[in-house]
């Protein structure tokens, strides 16, 4: 089973990073840019089956290690066998 | 207490200042002090942990992400609960943010850039013995980070504001921290942390010898004796 986590600032913490690929795009010659949050993402492969359990553990997982709630957000993708 | 203090430095791999805080403690104090390894699962009875710079386990996925749950942070977690003192200084500043026992969280530094330089900053109002009164007004310390760059929702800014728990602010923004903040406790008042570095500000070598009395003041919540001793 593969499982993707999404891991982005949160829309209200400054992102240095997506203001300096902005800028970047920008000067490129992308018109009409309205913004750019640069974040992270960590696939996992897991042995086993998609269970309410498992989910209730990547939530876990993602919320203590894998984003850092006071900036980050995070979103989970399990995708089939 | 008439007992000597005891200090543990908590080594992580990738820990790169750990002899810097033991000399600061050991030599520039002459406290006990002994180095912890992150897979102890206590403090050796010291009084006070701390957590020094570096890049603890690499820095990766986050700075202090991986160092958090290594199993010496769940004695200093007890340490701490228990009224116990805590200084994190830079990486140990990142890794108690990322460990939730201080406030808020250091990302990237607004320039991008590692900041390496000395500091000037002011001494915040934050508590009978650290304030400008025992620390002077400004001070300098220097700094080595690229991910210094303080951040806290608004409501928990007011808090910190309002319990006083901000201890250092940069006269000149390096970072884009909010606030100017370079310090903070938390709010009982026995967990600090800081980016600039006590540690590499107290030889004559160095460019500056504030840290000895910011060591100081951070003692003296728990010890007021040791400001005595100091005079």
């Amino acid at each position: 089973m593969k499982i993707k986590v999404f891991v982005t600032p949160k829309k209200n913490v400054l992102d240095p990073q997506g203001a300096a690929v902005g800028h970047a795009l920008g000067s490129l010659g992308l018109q009409g840019l309205k913004g750019v949050r640069v974040g992270k993402v960590i696939e996992l492969e897991v042995e086993g089956e998609d269970t309410p359990q498992l989910r209730a553990q990547l939530e876990k997982l993602s919320r203590d290690l894998l984003s850092n709630p006071v900036i980050e957000d995070y979103a989970l993708e399990i995708a089939g066998k | 207490m008439s007992r000597p203090i005891k200090i543990a430095v908590v080594q992580f791999p990738g820990s790169n200042c750990d002899q810097d805080a033991f000399h600061l403690f050991a030599t520039g104090l002459g406290l006990d002090t002994r180095y912890v390894w992150h897979k102890d699962r206590g403090l050796g009875g010291a009084d006070v942990a701390v957590l020094p710079g570096g890049f603890a386990h690499g820095d990766y996925l986050r700075c202090g992400a991986i160092a958090r749950f290594s199993p010496v942070m769940e004695a200093v977690r007890l340490h701490a609960e228990r009224g116990g003192t805590v200084l994190g200084i830079c990486n140990g500043f990142q890794i108690l943010c990322e460990a939730g026992l201080l406030p808020g969280a250091l990302i990237r530094n607004s320039s991008l850039e590692y900041r390496c330089v000395t500091c000037e900053l002011a001494v915040e109002d934050a508590g009978p013995a650290f304030n400008s009164r025992t620390l002077g007004r400004r001070l300098r310390l220097p700094i080595g980070h690229g991910e210094g760059n303080y951040r806290i929702d608004e409501a928990g800014r007011e808090r910190l504001e309002t319990n006083r728990q901000v201890l250092l602010r940069y006269v000149e923004n390096p970072n884009g921290s909010l606030a100017s903040i370079a310090g903070v406790r938390n709010e009982e008042g026995n967990v600090f942390g800081m980016m600039p570095h006590p540690d590499r500000a107290f030889e004559r070598f160095h460019t500056s010898q504030d840290g000895l009395a910011v060591a100081r003041a951070v003692l003296s919540f728990r010890f007021p004796e040791i400001l005595k001793k100091s005079a």
